[in-house]
């Protein structure tokens, strides 16, 4: 049986265990037929064509895997920020694990979606806000039909988050081949603040793919920086599909660390619903064999006196191939936009290759509009440079990597994070750069 | 130290060093002057092994050694110091982290384990100190939003923690006000010893009133066509070149 009909027909026995009164089952229903309309796409869709599911779709997973099985902290260790205080969220093949988290109900709510889609007292924000950023498209709604477990994060009004958020999805290999579906919700009251890191990390070698949907509410003056750590296993994919509503004055900023993983894409969809809003999208790739990363980026600008950045650097090694496809629309009312998107490839060997498509959609007259994007080998008077102080030819080009990559750090606010990048981007790059980092 | 013999050297199909012959001794200090197109900075390029140029004729031996084969990062390592006209910036390095990863490197070459962090620290704090250079400067991007003379100074900055046997300063001075000049000439002076040498690349004599020079070379169309003392450069700065093109025609 393909994935496709094992999933309809694992939904249809998923659906008997379902209270009939939840208020998201119409949701699901709806969701499942939508997928089982359009199916998994397809690198004949115009948004797929530089990606073919078709290696990762061939697997028998399970789709609801058997247990819990526990994970020593000293394991997992390295994957969490250790050495700060955090909130954590931490699942095990799909299952939250109470061992690994540390949540909180005090004055905010940091805990499970199942519980905020199961008890009362959040039923009025899941009203308002589940599955209303998510795209409505064939692969989210595949996650909105079997979505069961998630984070769900709510910041009231006014409210500083002081420690940041961890989001680790573990998946253990007790499954030959596992599925997972994580289900996020996040939403961020006004005036509050907000950090949050996100990571899918297998623990072995056994296939596993993740399909996972966000859903992220920025309201008036709200301030978000979420982290995507994506450097997963060699037999580990990754569709991550994450949509930010923001209003008026609100501030968010997508981090996406791709270092590793077989196939990673990232759907990430900003829609700005009020004047001044701010959104700034930035990503390294790091890439070496056959991995591959697509960043499909939308930002969607409805109002007026907004801003808008991207910066995706991306270095390919190997046969490894990357996309970057980056849409920006500036619809009629969105005036005075300042939209800008940056795209810098640096292909190491002769059979990486990237594909780079920016799209601009402008409706509005007075705009500011611009997009970049190269794809080059070293700057060769930056090696000379370099090689003249007595730098020898694979330092000099670990070193350039190492610039190339590193500005987009500069805008990460959390120390330790910003350290633990530094230090995985230089492991990826694969030579001692002989300072401190 | 260097000996440079019928040097020919250019891009492509375009000859740029035409015949070269200079000998520089440990201890001295030489200028070399010329109109702009006359092949200064090619001549640079060439003995710190920019890849860029190539050689077709002639040899350059460093320490008695034909280094014509060596790629730049060797010769760096045998004591050659090329202060750049135009230094790359590089976004993303920090000024301290690059000199480092420099110091490293060498003594990587020589066979010497990494400089331990606190003697690598009072030796950047020594140098910045020597160039007056401020301690918030040394964590910036390399020469990145640098003005020119904080280029030129960091440039000698970089010099003086390498310590190289023959330093070429191209082009040191321009982009200097005075008060920079005088403060990068200071530096070099203060560097110089019995043991190494420097060539100085520049268009005006004024370097040369705090660089003084044991010997003057004029290149002009590839070739060095007259030497002499400090006194030509101030012939040169009075007269111009083509006093001295013309002698040669005639």
């Amino acid at each position: 049986m393909n994935l496709k009909d094992k999933l309809v027909s694992s939904y249809l026995a998923f659906d008997d265990h379902l209270e009939d009164d939840s208020p998201i089952h119409e949701i699901r229903k709806k969701a499942i037929h939508t997928f089982e309309e359009e199916g998994f796409p397809t690198k004949k869709e115009e948004d797929w064509k530089y990606t073919s599911l078709k290696s990762i779709l061939n697997k028998d997973y399970s789709v609801f895997p058997k247990g819990n099985k526990d994970v020593k902290f000293k394991k997992v260790r390295n994957y969490f920020l250790y050495d700060i205080d955090s909130y954590k969220l931490v699942f095990i093949d799909g299952v939250f694990s109470t061992f690994l988290s540390e949540t909180t109900h005090d004055g905010l709510d940091i805990c499970l979606l199942s519980a905020a889609l199961s008890k009362s007292k959040y039923k009025a924000v899941i009203e308002n806000y589940y599955n209303k950023a998510a795209a409505k498209n064939s692969i989210s709604s595949l996650n909105t039909a079997f979505a069961r477990e998630g984070a769900y994060i709510n910041i009231p009004k006014n409210k500083e988050v002081e420690k940041p958020i961890e989001i680790i999805n573990f998946s253990t290999g007790n499954e030959s081949a596992l599925m997972v579906q994580p289900r996020n919700l996040i939403v961020v009251g006004e005036n509050a603040h907000v950090q949050i890191i996100e990571r899918h990390q297998s623990l072995t070698a056994n296939p596993v793919f993740t399909n996972s949907v966000t859903e992220i509410f920025a309201e008036k003056r709200a301030y978000l920086d979420y982290y995507k750590i994506q450097n997963d296993k060699e037999n580990a994919s990754l569709i991550d599909n994450t949509s930010i509503h923001q209003e008026q004055n609100s501030n968010c900023k997508v981090h996406s660390f791709s270092l590793g993983g077989k196939l990673t894409r990232n759907n990430l969809n900003f829609i700005q619903n009020g004047e001044h809003c701010e959104s700034t999208l930035k990503g390294v790739t790091i890439l070496k064999d056959k991995q591959h990363v697509d960043h499909n980026t939308l930002v969607k600008h409805n109002a007026p006196n907004c801003e808008s950045h991207q910066d995706y650097k991306g270095l390919y090694a190997d046969s490894s191939t990357g996309v970057f496809n980056g849409k920006v629309i500036v619809e009629k009312q969105a005036q005075k936009i300042n939209a800008f998107q940056q795209n810098n490839n640096i292909l190491i060997d002769d059979n990486a290759t990237v594909n780079a498509k920016p799209q601009l959609e402008i409706f509005a007259d007075d705009v500011k509009c611009s997009h970049g994007c190269t794809i080059g080998q070293f700057d060769e008077d930056a090696l000379f440079y370099l090689r003249s102080r007595g730098i020898g030819l694979k330092e000099a080009q670990a070193l350039l990597m190492y610039a190339f990559a590193n500005t987009v750090l500069e805008s990460v606010k959390i120390p330790e994070l910003k350290r633990r990048i530094n230090k995985l981007i230089a492991n990826k790059i694969g030579v001692n750069i002989g300072f401190d980092i | 130290m260097l000996q440079i013999n019928e040097l020919h050297a250019g891009v492509e199909n375009k000859k740029i060093l035409k015949g070269v012959n200079l000998e520089i001794k440990p201890g001295e200090i030489h200028a070399i002057m010329g109109p702009n197109g006359s092949g200064k900075s090619t001549l640079s390029s060439v003995i710190s092994g920019n890849e860029n140029f190539e050689v077709t004729k002639g040899s350059v031996k460093f320490l008695d050694e034909n280094i014509s084969e060596l790629g730049p990062e060797e010769r760096a390592h045998k004591g050659i110091f090329l202060s750049f006209q135009y230094p790359v910036e590089i976004p993303g390095v920090s000024v301290t982290n690059f000199i480092k990863t420099a110091i490293n490197e060498n003594r990587k070459a020589q066979g010497l384990e990494d400089m331990p962090a606190s003697e690598m620290l009072k030796l950047i704090k020594s140098k910045a100190d020597l160039l007056e250079i401020d301690r918030k400067f040394l964590s910036r991007s390399l020469n990145e939003g640098f003005s020119g003379g904080e280029k030129k100074r960091n440039e000698i900055f970089q010099m003086a923690m390498l310590d190289p046997k023959l330093a070429i300063l191209d082009e040191t001075d321009s982009g200097l006000d005075i008060d920079a000049l005088k403060i990068v000439a200071n530096g070099v002076n203060k560097l110089k010893s019995k043991d190494n040498a420097v060539i100085v690349i520049t268009h005006y004599q004024r370097l040369l009133d705090y660089i003084v020079p044991d010997f003057v070379h004029v290149l002009i169309d590839g070739k060095i066509v007259k030497s002499g003392t400090k006194e030509l450069a101030y012939e040169l700065e009075a007269k111009g070149y083509d006093w001295i093109k013309e002698e040669l025609v005639s």
